[in-house]
């Protein structure tokens, strides 16, 4: 079994309007440091597979086809043997 | 001759039987709703993907509905040539499954946006605005928390050659201005069509604006337009 942890974030050319919206949040608490702010999603999936380049492939394919909207997301990836 | 409407219904869609009550006891068409599971649209003419909430959001709006049984069928029908209405969350469905490019983000202001805004029609020369000019001003009422479409520039560009945006916000006079656009939206584009013209997504209600008793009708020349086009003698 393999455990994925899948982050899918807005791509970098697209505005966040939430992650604004939270930065502006982090700013009038006071923490002028923090430059700025992105939101997105983790998706955490085990996978029954026997071996790890057959769990990347299938954590690939699902994030492609529908985790993640190409047009406007990206993804990374994590992956751990149980 | 009746044309033949399909509604689906996904779960969590509710401007379904607005869109069945507007096909047909308002237009005096046939008009059938068709759930989700189902593999077969049978046989019709239109199929609308109704408005609503479909899987509650989950993921990305439309993601999920997109894997409904019966979007394979909505998919065959549309490269067959079938004309196909996606509105609001339609619209986002339609995004999902590749039918048309681009896709619907968050509102720019964060905010659900239930209001009457003013349409200008780019294009008269689709199925579904040919009864209308170049030009003319529609109110007809959007209701969206995820409205504001993107594509990249190349796409854009395509879109606009081809005259595939067929609605864009305006002011009243016709103006598409930044604060005409409730959403954010990319060259406050409202509805646009694929490159054959049979399939048209709008964040807009037509349904929603068809029926006298509600005292706005300017959602009807939509579905007038799109019945005639189907007599061949009178369309385009």
């Amino acid at each position: 079994m393999f455990r994925s942890k899948i982050i899918v974030t807005l791509r970098k050319s697209i505005l966040d309007p939430q992650g604004k919206a939270v930065e502006h949040g982090i700013h009038s608490l006071g923490y002028t440091a923090v430059k700025s702010v992105r939101i997105g999603k983790i998706v955490e999936l085990s996978i029954d597979a026997s071996n790890k380049e057959e769990a990347e492939r299938v954590i690939r394919e699902v994030s492609e086809k529908l985790l993640a909207n190409p047009v406007m997301e990206d993804f990374t990836f994590t992956i751990e043997e149980l | 001759m009746k044309l033949r409407f399909a509604v689906v219904v996904f779960p969590g869609s509710n401007c379904d039987h607005d869109a069945h009550h507007v096909a047909g006891t308002i237009l005096g068409q046939d008009a059938k709703l068709v759930w989700h599971k189902e593999s077969s649209l049978g046989d019709v003419d239109v199929v609308i993907l109704p408005g609503g909430f479909s899987y509650g959001d989950y993921l990305r709006c439309g993601a999920l509905a997109r894997f409904s049984p019966i979007m394979k069928d909505v998919v065959r029908f549309a490269h067959s040539g079938g004309v196909v209405m996606g509105i609001c969350n339609g619209f986002q469905v339609l995004t999902e499954a590749g039918l048309l490019p681009g896709v619907l983000l968050r509102n720019t202001s964060l905010k659900f946006v239930c209001d009457y805004v003013h349409l200008r029609v780019e294009n008269p020369d689709t199925r579904f605005t040919g009864r209308c000019v170049k030009g003319e001003v529609l109110e007809i009422p959007i209701a969206h928390g995820d409205g504001n479409y993107f594509t990249d520039e190349e796409t854009l560009k395509r879109l606009e050659d081809g005259g595939q945006i067929v609605f864009r916000y305006c002011d009243r006079a016709g103006n598409s201005t930044d604060e005409a656009k409730p959403n954010g939206s990319l060259s406050n584009i409202a509805g646009i069509v694929n490159e054959h013209g049979n399939v048209l997504g709008m964040m807009p209600h037509p349904e929603r604006a068809s029926d006298p008793a509600l005292h706005h009708t300017d959602g009807r020349i939509i579905f007038d337009s799109l019945i005639e086009s189907f007599i061949p003698a009178l369309s385009h």
